[in-house]
């Protein structure tokens, strides 16, 4: 097996990473035989003895405590169900949404096709339960929305959010990035709006590069020399 | 049997040409084309979605459903569009294919969708159609144990070949034509799905597995090169 220090390879599923006693099986990989085998499609890594591998396609899978942008889909007696674009629905009860609400017209609040962030309050089998009692939370009322893989928002948002406030930087644009693939961008222009929209798509498109973040300050620089 | 020719002048272990791609309909969460020769196989997958219609969930684990379709054009006489026993029966059997190798268990009540479209056919097309979908399944990040692969073993008079053709299945000298269409598990180990039509001896039937496994381990070379490369590409 060729594993160098920080290299990435490309693994598909059944592939053996690496065989031996010395690792340990990590998420997107089984130990069969002494023999570290990938299940899925996607980029291995060694951290110290633990392999994974990292998923470069799939739904959303969701966590609890992430933050996520949803549709209204439709409206209860006790809340609202939300399209989170995963394999499963949300839930967002009215207990958990903090502010005065009629209960006799929810609709006033959020009706079918309003945009949301929410936080992903518990995992059940059927179904999450999503909350708005934390900041930053809350009906969208302007901006866009643009959708991505899941899979790329770690990249989407960089290191320590490296990425993001770069893009936000850049633009003057506020952005929030739903760990379900999920943009909402909005900006006082809406060349700025598109203009970060095509910094994401630029990123989402390349996220397995190396030293992403140079190449995207690089790409902003030669934008900026088309505009002018 | 050195004498044995084929129609098209191939070996007798010897496929027709390949080709695989993947990533070929933006849309689809995972999405592959495979080519023997003429026979072209397109294949998406959606999912785990929700079930729908609600009946069929499973509250233990996810479903696989595959749709198998050969477009109206795809052969020389127009077929009637639109699902038939011979279609119902290849989709049945592409899920029983895949099924060994797809870990779906940790995603109850939903579904994974496979649409397979043959658009262009000369014989083979299930098996096209099976490695095509099991490269969209993996395009589509869902968790496998395994690539499978499907190769089809003919036995045309009393000769074993691999990879027929349109010409050789209707094949009408001595003892006729037997279809197998042979799926295994990339290092050739297991055997996902086989089906024969036609009439072979037990012996030779044994002999047609082991012509699977090497054909089979071709394929699964083409594939691993097209899920790779298509990473490659776009840097």
């Amino acid at each position: 097996m060729t594993e160098k220090e920080n290299e990435r390879n490309v693994v598909i599923p059944g592939e053996v990473i690496a065989s031996g006693d010395d690792y340990l099986p990590g998420e997107g990989t089984e130990k069969r035989n002494k023999e570290i085998v990938s299940l899925i499609f996607g980029l291995a890594e060694e951290a110290g003895k633990l392999i994974k591998v990292i998923p470069l396609s799939g739904v959303y899978e969701p966590r609890r405590g992430n933050v996520i942008i949803g549709r209204v889909e439709n409206l209860t007696f006790n809340g609202w169900i939300i399209n989170i674009s995963s394999s499963v629905g949300g839930f967002l009860s009215l207990m958990e949404v903090p502010r005065y609400i009629n209960k006799d017209d929810l609709a006033e609040v959020m009706d079918i096709g309003d945009m949301v962030v929410a936080k992903v309050w518990s995992v059940k089998r059927k179904g999450i339960d999503l909350t708005l009692k934390s900041k930053g939370l809350g009906k969208l009322e302007d901006g866009m929305i643009i959708q991505i893989n899941s899979k790329k928002v770690p990249r989407v948002i960089g290191k320590e959010g490296s990425m993001v406030s770069m893009i936000k930087d850049e633009t003057k644009c506020n952005i929030t990035v739903g760990q379900n693939g999920l943009i909402w961008i909005s900006g006082d222009k809406i060349e700025d709006e598109l203009l970060a929209k095509d910094a994401i798509m630029f990123v989402a498109q390349r996220s397995f590069v190396h030293g992403l973040t140079d190449k995207v300050k690089e790409w902003f620089e030669d934008k900026k020399g088309e505009r002018k | 049997m050195t004498t044995f020719k084929r129609p098209d002048g191939r070996k007798i272990d010897e496929t027709r040409e390949m080709e695989a791609k993947v990533g070929v309909i933006p849309n689809a969460d995972g999405s592959a084309m495979f080519r023997f020769g003429d026979t072209i196989a397109i294949a998406a997958v959606y999912g785990p979605k929700e079930m729908h219609p609600q009946h069929q969930q499973n509250p233990e684990k996810g479903v696989l459903r595959c749709t198998y379709n050969m477009l109206s054009f795809s052969v020389t006489e127009r077929i009637r569009p639109g699902p038939s026993r011979r279609s119902s029966e290849i989709s049945k059997i592409t899920e029983w294919a895949l099924s060994p190798v797809v870990m779906i268990d940790n995603f109850p009540n939903t579904v994974v969708d496979v649409h397979i479209n043959i658009i262009q056919a000369n014989a083979s097309t299930r098996c096209a159609g099976i490695n095509a979908a099991a490269l969209a399944l993996a395009h589509a990040g869902i968790p496998m144990k395994d690539l499978v692969s499907s190769v089809s073993i003919g036995k045309l008079d009393k000769q074993l070949v691999v990879d027929l053709i349109k010409e050789e299945e209707d094949w009408e000298e001595g003892e006729g034509a037997t279809d197998i269409p042979i799926t295994m598990t990339s290092n050739g180990e297991k055997l996902t799905h086989i089906q024969l039509d036609g009439k072979i001896s037990g012996k030779q039937l044994k002999e047609a597995v082991e012509l699977a496994r090497k054909a089979t381990k071709n394929i699964y070379e083409i594939q691993k090169k097209a899920l790779k490369e298509s990473l490659e590409k776009k840097e």
